[in-house]
């Protein structure tokens, strides 16, 4: 299983706490919305990817879980 | 006009028949030309579809046999939904399906219709489409023998209102803008259910590889695109209009089945608005195929050609319909709704000299940023004719700072009232124009 985070860019005010919270994969463009890396999720940054998950106002950043071949 | 290339074997096939008089072909005559509706089985169908290569019209260019099996694996599938949208301003192939040959779209959805086991097909339509809303009411009460109902749908203009997930929202209720996916039409879409979503074109395609097979429809186009397509040819050629081709066909020939250019030729827009600006010295190398455009960077997107003359500033052209893009948002994200006004905003100041050039590396990096980042594919679309925009007309840029420039408007369409956005309020849009249940 891998893990990727994903904004519903309807739902997404633009707060930018996400990126307060987790600037290892989240940095804001021009007009405060979030760009999200497009790498996986590292096991280490998980908690921290949840915790940003758990903190955005409107429930707009998502943990996408993509199954892999190897499961 | 519409027509063919003169003398090309093997075509017309879904323009077989049709005149320049500007008739609604009857359903005699639509079947005295292409016989009558087969029956397959939901196995033949999508078999024959699968073996024909047949893949979407309707611009995501998604194989139509690999939709179709997916929804015939699903149960309680709710509709067949016939995307007669053509919200593209530079397009004209569904309304000509559509207004002419109304039974050949609705022979297609018929089949469609048994093979993945739907209650009804809706036909969902532009309300700015007047002739195809008249032709397709005129022949639903003489098709007595289709297996399921039909109804058809109009729905407001703009360019995101024939977005898959938008048509679905409009068809449930709501306003016609697009929703986050999944799900997509096809796990959940009208009434909660299962949906197909395809083009009018697709359709009337499948039509014909229904009656003639695989085999036939491969004796035209490449082995990678096979068969014709609809092209809506604008711009600088003599004869502007609707021309089937075959997949393969060179770009010249595409121009000389229009009358030929008007003027030497700067450039081609090869896909319409979501397309991509080519050099003419290349573009004209080409063949209509998605190995040689994608060569250059591009897709035939819903099958859109502009020819730019020489006299046009394709700076500012592209000005206009960028900034005809970001107004068509449908003002839901961020990114979107900002980033596309900002990439139109830059992309005037640069044509009109008030910039300095390191503008359009800012632009660039917008549309970079941009990509990807909105619920449907609108801004993926509008960066790509922007990218495309500066990486051919980058050149003129600072010409532009010191001159006055004098081109003529080369007249690219940007419907009237673009700025009236497809996100105003569901109820005042809605406006079902016929109903024909049986
Ligand atoms: C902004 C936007 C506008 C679109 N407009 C149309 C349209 O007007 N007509 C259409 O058939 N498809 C349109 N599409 C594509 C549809 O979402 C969908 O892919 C298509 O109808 C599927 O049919 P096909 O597989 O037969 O092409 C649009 C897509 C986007 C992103
Ligand atoms: S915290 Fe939520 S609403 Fe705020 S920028 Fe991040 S995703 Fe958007
Ligand atoms: S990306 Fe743009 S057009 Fe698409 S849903 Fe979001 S705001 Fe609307």
């Amino acid at each position: 299983m891998s893990r990727r985070l994903r904004v519903n860019p309807i739902a997404c005010e633009g707060h930018g706490l996400c990126a307060e919270l987790l600037p290892e994969l989240i940095r804001l463009d021009d007009w405060g919305y979030p760009i999200i890396e497009p790498t996986e999720v590292a096991p280490e940054l998980l908690g921290l990817a949840r915790r940003a998950v758990d903190a955005c106002p409107t429930l707009a950043l998502l943990i996408e879980e993509i199954p892999t071949r190897d499961g | 006009m519409t027509g063919t290339l003169a003398g090309h074997p093997g075509l017309p096939r879904l323009l077989a028949g049709l005149d320049q008089s500007g008739r609604t072909m009857s359903q005699s005559e639509h079947e005295r030309i292409h016989g009558a509706l087969p029956h397959l089985s939901a196995h033949e169908l999508i078999d024959a579809v699968q073996a024909s290569g047949l893949r979407g019209r309707g611009g995501a260019d998604f194989p139509t046999a690999v939709k179709l099996r997916a929804l015939a694996a699903r149960r309680r599938v709710s509709a067949v939904v016939v995307n007669g949208s053509e919200t593209e301003p530079a397009s004209a192939k569904d309304r000509l399906l559509l207004s002419r040959l109304p039974h050949l779209v609705l022979d297609g959805a018929m089949l469609a219709a048994e093979a993945v086991g739907a209650r009804e097909v809706i036909v969902k339509l532009n309300e700015r489409a007047a002739s195809s809303l008249h032709a397709v009411a005129g022949a639903l009460p003489l098709r007595q023998r289709d297996p399921v109902p039909v109804r058809l749908i109009a729905a407001p203009d703009g360019y995101v209102t024939g977005e898959e997930t938008a048509v679905m929202h409009f068809l449930n209720g709501g306003a016609p803008i697009p929703t986050f996916v999944p799900p997509r039409p096809f796990e959940r879409g009208y009434q909660g259910r299962p949906t197909l979503v395809q083009n009018a074109e697709t359709l009337a395609q499948l039509a014909l590889v229904a009656r003639f097979g695989p085999r036939w429809f491969r004796e035209l186009g490449t082995v990678a695109d096979p068969g014709s397509a609809l092209v809506t040819i604008s711009g600088a050629v003599a004869d502007p209009g609707v021309y089937e081709l075959a997949f393969g066909t060179p770009m010249t020939d595409l121009l000389a089945a229009a009358g030929g250019a008007t003027e030497p030729l700067r450039a081609l827009l090869v896909g319409g608005y979501f397309g991509t600006w080519v050099d003419s010295a290349s573009a004209l190398g080409l063949r209509l195929a998605r190995e040689d455009l994608r060569s250059v960077g591009c897709q035939l997107g819903s099958g859109v050609l502009i020819a730019l003359g020489e006299s046009a500033c394709g700076l500012h052209e592209s000005a206009r319909v960028a900034s005809y893009l970001a107004e068509q948002s449908a003002g839901q994200c961020g990114p979107c709704v900002h980033g596309l006004r900002a990439v139109a905003d830059s992309l005037e100041a640069l044509a009109d000299g008030g910039a300095h050039p390191r503008e359009r590396d800012r632009v660039l990096r917008w549309a970079g940023e941009i990509r990807g980042r909105g619920a449907c594919h609108h801004p993926d679309g509008a960066v790509r004719f922007v990218e495309s925009a500066i990486e051919v007309f980058g050149g003129e840029i600072e010409w532009h700072r010191h001159n006055h420039c004098t081109a003529r408007p080369a007249g690219l369409p940007i419907p009237a009232s673009a700025s009236a956005s497809a996100s105003a309020s569901a109820s005042a849009f809605r406006s079902a124009a016929s109903e024909a249940k049986r």
